[in-house]
């Protein structure tokens, strides 16, 4: 079956306090959506991220490994977290999508795997 | 090109291919494979004669075509249907990898097209890219009469068509109409394609012709295909009324001179009056479904139009009543604009403005008739120099010489 990657994207700059009851909402509303993945079979991985702040970029040249601060990309707009999700085709990906945006709230992105 | 075979082309290719894609489960093999089958028959049937059933000998060919390249191809390599890219719900031939078995398959199926229109106006794709798709795939148009068309190079055309068939496949898009759930929203993409496709011809949005009346024809033609196909949609049956009321006013449109004719400046008697019969006969079919949609209510603003002998005759309140309920339905800028341009004809240019000032003007900053009818109204109130500003931005954005034109005329009128 195809493979997706669902990935939440929003501004960078966001507040990472989980503490607030809106956090709370929509933390219980993706862990719901994540046991609806995973008792339909689609789940196969998924996971938050730090902020692109944390990132470090790695570049391997003539055999020598160089390393730089910050993501790789330099946008404002920033891939929060994802999902990687299994099922039969485009509309059933898009739907999952659709239920990911509603749980998050975010702006989701969809894209195939290869195979 | 108006030969037989021409004429059938244009009629049986769409649904050739639309068949093939189930067969094959890949587009580019299916393209391939009916462009083989006609180039065959034009070499065969001068000598035969036509076929009696030009479209299913089409198929055949096409598909027999494509049975040797695969196994060609499979000699090659171990992949039997290895150009097998879609996934198709009803058939899943994929489970059945005999070549052999493709016969079982290869009967037209009505469903086909329908498949094939979902499958082109997917929403996943861009308005532009699923109108290529469309015009490509089920009106046989080519890759340069389609740029022609749409007035960019030919390359970009291709090279948008390709894309867009590349994330179908990549995507693992279904050959599939969808379920009744999903229905509305995919049905109404869909009927927004083909309307563009139509609007594109109706008033091209740049270039030196104000109409194409092939993509216009295209446009009916698919409609027409779409009412067949889906019967009880009264959303297709509003669009094909829609644009066939709005088809029966092209002569009309443009003077001898090729300046464009408002509505209400035109020869009445020039509208063509089957089109308006059959547009007509099709707007009650809807009202007596009683499931209006917004193509079913801008079809019933048409009709309107159409049942006036002069425009001084025109039924206002009821186009008014008609946009109220648009608005209520499916609220847009765009239906509000036209809803104030109506309450303007029934009430005067001060109502018009006021129910204007009720659209927040950011939403239609860009949109080139919201500039021209409020400086319109604007002069019809005595606001000459905000009327000029309106026309001034309004030509800003229009791309259509002809068009322009007129909006120069007008505002040089003030």
């Amino acid at each position: 079956m195809p493979q997706y990657l669902i990935s939440v994207w929003h501004d960078d700059t966001y507040e990472t306090d989980f503490s607030t009851p809106d956090a709370q909402r929509r933390a219980a509303q993706v862990g719901a959506f994540n046991e609806e993945l995973i008792k339909a079979g689609a789940w196969v991985f998924a996971a938050g991220l730090h902020p692109a702040s944390s990132a470090t970029v790695v570049r391997s040249s003539g055999g020598e490994v160089s390393m730089t601060d910050g993501p790789y990309a330099e946008t404002k707009e920033q891939m929060g977290g994802f999902w990687v999700i299994e099922t039969s085709d485009l509309d059933a990906a898009l739907e999952w999508a659709g239920k990911a945006a509603a749980a998050s709230g975010e702006t989701i992105e969809v894209r195939p795997a290869h195979g | 090109m108006t030969s037989p075979l021409n004429e059938i082309f244009r009629r049986e290719a769409g649904r050739c291919t639309a068949t093939l894609i189930r067969v094959l489960g890949d587009i580019d093999l299916a393209e391939d494979a009916v462009a083989e089958a006609f180039a065959v028959a034009a070499e065969q049937w001068p000598k035969t004669g036509t076929p009696p059933n030009p479209g299913g000998w089409i198929t055949t060919t096409a598909r027999n075509r494509a049975i040797d390249w695969l196994r060609r191809e499979s000699t090659r390599g171990e992949r039997h249907l290895a150009a097998h890219r879609l996934r198709i719900d009803s058939m899943e031939p994929d489970h059945n990898p005999e070549l052999d078995r493709l016969d079982d398959f290869v009967d037209i199926v009505a469903d086909d097209q329908l498949r094939l229109m979902f499958l082109c106006a997917h929403p996943a794709l861009a308005a532009d890219a699923q109108v290529g798709l469309i015009l490509r795939l089920l009106a046989g148009l080519s890759m340069s009469e389609i740029a022609t068309a749409f007035l960019v190079p030919e390359a970009t055309m291709a090279q948008r068509i390709v894309r867009a068939k590349r994330k179908l496949h990549d995507n693992h898009a279904s050959y599939r109409v969808p379920g009744a759930g999903e229905l509305p929203a995919r049905l109404h993409a869909v009927l927004a394609a083909i309307y563009l496709i139509f609007t594109e011809g109706h008033t091209a949005t740049s270039g030196q012709t104000l109409t194409r009346t092939d993509l216009s024809t295209e446009a009916i033609r698919l409609g027409r295909t779409l009412v067949e196909l889906m019967p009880d949609e009264p959303e297709a049956i509003g669009l094909l009324a829609l644009m066939l009321l709005s088809e029966s006013r092209r002569a009309a449109r443009v003077a001898a001179d090729g300046t464009m004719v408002r509505l209400t400046d035109q020869d009445r008697t020039r509208w063509d009056r089957t089109l308006i019969g059959e547009g007509h006969e099709l707007v009650r079919a809807c009202l007596r479904r009683n499931q209006p949609g917004p193509f079913q209510i801008q079809a019933a603003v048409a009709a309107v139009h159409a049942a006036a002998p002069a425009a001084e005759s025109t039924d206002w309140s009821q186009i008014v009543a008609l946009y109220d309920q648009l608005c209520a339905l499916r609220p847009s800028p765009v239906a509000a604009l036209n809803r104030s341009v109506a309450i303007a004809e029934l009430h005067g240019p001060t109502a018009g403005l006021d129910a204007l000032a009720q659209i927040d003007p950011a939403s239609l900053e860009n949109y080139q008739p919201y500039h021209a009818a409020r400086a319109d109204l604007l002069a019809r109130t005595g606001r000459r120099d905000e009327a000029v500003a309106g026309y001034d931005r309004a030509i800003e954005l229009t791309t259509n010489s002809i068009e322009r034109d007129f909006l120069a005329r007008q505002r040089a009128a003030l």
